[in-house]
């Protein structure tokens, strides 16, 4: 068994981007998800593993610098809070164009503009639609525990290098303040100059005479080169699609209602079904865990045994138009949900079963 | 068995750091635990509050609205969670400053004068482990021991020096905590 420890979501990030063996990290603080970096500066993993970290002097200028180390190789990592992601956007863009590994944290807060602190999941379009600029998909995941902020770590890492595309994982005020215990996973060594070599042959590491230039762009203004790269990216998120979506399934074996939801919300519609079982209430919960590429096709199977489905998520209804696209109007779907940063209570997400669903 | 458990006063009482070493006190003891503060842009002298849950099963909602257990170190923290306790349940609080007192019947009410017996014991720091040790004695799902294996995770280092001041406060907290 590994360590355990009481940590913070965004410490257990931190602290498994350490053990990871990411090369780099680099950063600007914003509440709530600074302490990512006041753990990273604290931990200096620079005098060990060589791990650099590095308060850049804003968001632009540090998903740049991820620009920069992934384009040589190098695995990068970077969080920030919801406004703060907006600023990366066109550097994720550009990365993703280029096709490079990336590891970003989103501690979601309250939208839009500079909204305020508190936990909130309105970010979810930006996330899973691409975010930036141009046909293009984040692979994200969706942690609903401190354990997850860990463990989804080492996902994010094989996923980044397997696709080589940046990943998002989506969390939000709650996942990264609350405390929890954590069994940390054991630290794996960092690459060295000959591995990162040898599994990135397409990265600029200084031009060998016995191969061309490696050239790391997302221009090309040829449209029909472009449109074969754009083609390209398609069939890289069409693989995600069949290879990667990860979800989990709470009580839907007998169920006769399903909640959908994911992150902190999928916490607190646990408890919900609870609380719905015993009232005799047959509720059951999907978690997605991977938002993009989305659980639909298991949704729309589960579509087939409910009489209705509602989509729990601190938003107006982002997620709630996934799950309408993949069960296509096989049965109702709904939507309910706090907003701006306010949290709704299992009471509350019970009270719209009630109402909505049941109904 | 699950403990959902609410811990408010004022920033700069040792509220989060109270849960922290209760959640650190629950691993000890092989439960499941979760720490969920209320942050914001919050200061000493606010109103600072820490949701604790102890579970012997995995932990559901970190965020609940009923507790079974509320320890009350304020009045606008007695004023906004006396009604949030589970019919049944426990209220503990410190009756400095408390002008308007808990008035429910359906739920178990005990009093704490931690304030005074920390100024009594000559350091104001350590109230927070007395209220701790309150709570231990009335709800015993941690023993004394794992709380002071709780406390030499949560502090650093350096001030383990104090763990046995601490360790003096928990226990005069069990013994002055009674029925109000």
């Amino acid at each position: 068994m590994g360590e355990l420890r009481l940590m913070k979501g965004n410490e257990a990030f931190a602290e498994a981007c350490i053990r990871a063996g990411v090369d780099a990290y680099f950063g600007y603080p914003i509440t709530p998800q600074s302490e990512v970096i006041e753990y990273l500066m604290a931990a200096k993993p620079y005098e060990t593993t060589g791990m650099v970290v590095l308060q850049a002097e804003s968001e632009i200028a540090s998903i740049n610098m991820c620009y920069g180390a992934a384009g040589a190789g190098f695995l990068p990592a970077t969080s920030s809070s919801s406004p703060g992601i907006s600023l990366k956007m066109e550097g994720i863009s550009y990365m993703a164009g280029a096709e490079l590994p990336l590891i970003i944290l989103n501690v979601v807060r309250g939208g839009p503009g500079l909204g305020d602190i508190q936990p909130a999941q309105s970010d979810y379009f930006q996330a899973t639609k691409g975010g930036g600029h141009g046909d293009y998909r984040l692979y994200v995941l969706a942690p609903s525990s401190v354990q997850e902020m860990s463990d989804f770590v080492l996902i994010a890492k094989e996923i980044a290098f397997k696709y080589r595309n940046p990943v998002m994982i989506l969390s939000d005020g709650v996942i990264g303040q609350m405390m929890e215990k954590v069994e940390l996973f054991d630290p794996i060594p960092r690459r060295t100059i000959e591995e990162v070599e040898k599994q990135c042959p397409w990265a600029t590491t200084g031009k060998k005479p016995n191969r061309q230039r490696n050239i790391i762009t997302s221009l090309d203004l040829d449209p029909y080169r472009q449109e074969k790269h754009v083609l390209k990216l398609y069939e890289k998120y069409k693989r995600m699609e069949q290879e990667d979506v990860r979800y989990e399934e709470i009580q839907v074996s007998d169920a006769e209602y399903l909640l959908v939801a994911y992150g902190s919300s999928a916490r607190i519609c646990q408890k919900t079904v609870d609380l719905a079982r015993v009232e005799g209430i047959k509720l059951g919960l999907l978690r997605a865990i991977t938002l993009f590429p989305f659980p639909g096709k298991r949704i729309a199977e589960l579509a087939k045994q409910v009489k209705g489905i509602l989509a729990v998520e601190m938003s107006t209804g982002q997620l709630v138009e996934d799950v309408k696209l993949s069960v296509n109007c096989s049965v109702p779907v709904y939507h309910f949900g706090r907003t701006g940063g306010v949290i709704h209570t299992p009471t509350e997400v019970l009270d719209a079963v009630k109402n909505l669903l049941m109904k | 068995m699950t403990e959902e458990i609410i811990i408010a006063g004022f920033g700069g009482q040792g509220v989060l750091s109270m849960g922290k070493i209760l959640a650190y006190s629950g691993i000890m003891q092989n439960m499941e635990v979760s720490w969920m503060p209320s942050y914001g842009p919050e200061m000493r002298g606010g109103t600072a509050n820490v949701i604790v849950i102890l579970s012997t099963e995995r932990i559901s909602s970190p965020i609940v609205n009923e507790y079974d257990t509320a320890i009350i170190l304020n009045q606008p923290s007695l004023d906004k969670f006396e009604n949030t306790v589970k019919p049944g349940g426990t209220l503990i609080y410190d009756p400095n400053g408390i002008t308007r007192h808990p008035t429910r019947k359906d739920i178990n009410i005990y009093s704490i004068e931690a304030t005074e017996e920390a100024a009594n014991m000559g350091n104001t720091k350590i109230f927070n482990m007395i209220v701790l040790g309150g709570y231990i004695k009335i709800k015993p799902l941690v023993s004394v021991d794992n709380v002071i294996k709780g406390l030499e995770k949560s502090l650093p280092k350096r001030h383990h020096h104090l763990i046995p001041e601490n360790k003096a406060a928990i226990i005069r907290g069990m013994e002055i905590v009674k029925t109000k």
